[in-house]
């Protein structure tokens, strides 16, 4: 007697298991679906939008980008940048003084944090398993807090956490976020290591490319020409 | 002396390496072969920006033969000197780059083979393809600057970020301006 219910119980238990595997599998083939589906909003407001700088070209070519963006419809703005990145932040901040100074003096509204880095250069790959955990816990903080409905990066690896953090929350149903990644001008034969991932794994919404060579090689990815 | 120092005839060659350590790069413009192919070419003034290189290059004062010497490590703004230079030498980043091809200056950019994972070559080797810029090796600098000819250069023509913010407008559901 007493077997047969605990055979029930275990047949149950793995029944349920199975249902809830099948129906998260369902789930993010939905969200790989809609991901790159443009949105209908029936009137569109003001997105909160976080934007992944990054060291060398990269805050140069992000800044290049947003200065095209029209700021009231990507608000509030939240810039990140690895903890070790000095210059990224301050010139984020120079953008948005300048935008506060032709808006009128009206202060617009922007905050500026940084992000605990998965790998230093040249970083041991021991010691990187434990600040990748760390990194990883800090861009799911930070994606708790922000939840922003757009995310703007090009390049850094940063921004992959904060990208997959951003998919299990599509998945999950915490926030719809429109992921778009333009791959750096300096990639002309082949992406970036953060661009080949998101490229991969779907996660991009809108994945763009600054040379034809790598719309040929990606064909999802979207030429878009140079941008600097 | 009076006449090189006039600014007229004032021809300076701008080379840059950014916030990089490109040591081979500094030791290569400061050989007497490399000196005096500038010399011959019609410059009269070499100035380094030798970032956090270790080699440090020999001032020299503008003589008879040869180009006047200077060198610094950082600034912050090398926009200046972009503006001033006749010829600019750069490493292969693209901020340095964009910067200078924007000024429309004539551009040699050098590919630092020391470093690991170089996809900055991608970049010169693309716009040297187009003709926007010579591409050289430091070994071989020398003989670029021999056999160059700047007129045949193509102005690069500035990029632009409107259509990429009119996709990712289009795509969140924002009206056309």
């Amino acid at each position: 007697m007493g077997s047969k219910d605990e055979t029930c119980f275990a047949i149950s238990i793995i029944i349920i298991i199975i249902g809830l595997i099948f129906i998260a599998i369902v789930r993010v083939i939905y969200v790989v679906y809609r991901t790159s589906k443009p949105l209908r909003p029936k009137s569109p407001k003001p997105l909160s939008t976080l934007i992944v700088l990054g060291s060398g070209g990269h805050t140069a070519e992000m800044i290049n980008v947003l200065s095209a963006l029209q700021k009231d419809r990507f608000m509030p703005r939240f810039y990140v940048a690895a903890a070790t990145d000095n210059m990224s932040l301050q010139k984020a901040r120079v953008l948005e003084d300048l935008l506060a100074d032709t808006n009128g003096g009206k202060v617009v509204s922007a905050k500026f944090m940084q992000i605990y880095r998965s790998r230093e250069v040249g970083q041991s790959y021991i010691t990187s398993i434990g600040t990748t955990l760390i990194a990883i816990a800090h861009a799911l903080w930070l994606m708790i807090k922000i939840r922003p409905k757009v995310i703007l990066c090009n390049g850094p690896g940063t921004c992959i956490p904060l990208c997959v953090i951003a998919f299990l929350f599509k998945v999950v149903g915490i926030r719809w976020s429109s992921v778009f990644y333009v791959e750096s001008i300096a990639r002309v034969k082949r992406l970036s290591l953060s661009g080949l991932l998101l490229y991969k794994l779907c996660i991009a919404d809108q994945f763009y490319v600054q040379w034809p060579q790598l719309q040929r090689k990606y064909p999802r990815a979207i030429y878009v020409g140079c941008l600097m | 002396m009076g006449e090189i120092e006039d600014s007229e005839n004032r021809r300076m060659v701008f080379v840059t390496v950014g916030t990089t350590l490109f040591d081979a790069l500094v030791r290569a413009v400061d050989t007497k072969e490399f000196k005096q192919e500038l010399f011959r070419k019609g410059y009269t003034h070499l100035l380094i920006q030798m970032g956090r290189g270790f080699y440090t290059p020999t001032k020299s004062e503008a003589e008879d033969g040869s180009v006047a010497v200077d060198y610094f490590t950082f600034s912050s703004s090398i926009a200046d000197h972009l503006r001033s230079a006749s010829l600019v030498i750069s490493h292969a980043g693209s901020g340095s780059i964009f910067e200078t091809l924007r000024l429309g200056k004539p551009l040699i950019v050098v590919v630092n083979e020391d470093l690991m994972d170089n996809h900055q070559s991608e970049l010169a080797e693309e716009l040297a393809e187009r003709k926007h810029l010579y591409c050289a090796r430091p070994r071989t600098l020398h003989r670029t600057i021999a056999d160059m000819d700047l007129a045949s250069l193509l102005p690069y023509p500035a990029g632009d970020a409107t259509p990429v913010a009119k996709l990712i407008n289009r795509f969140l559901g924002f009206p056309d301006d």
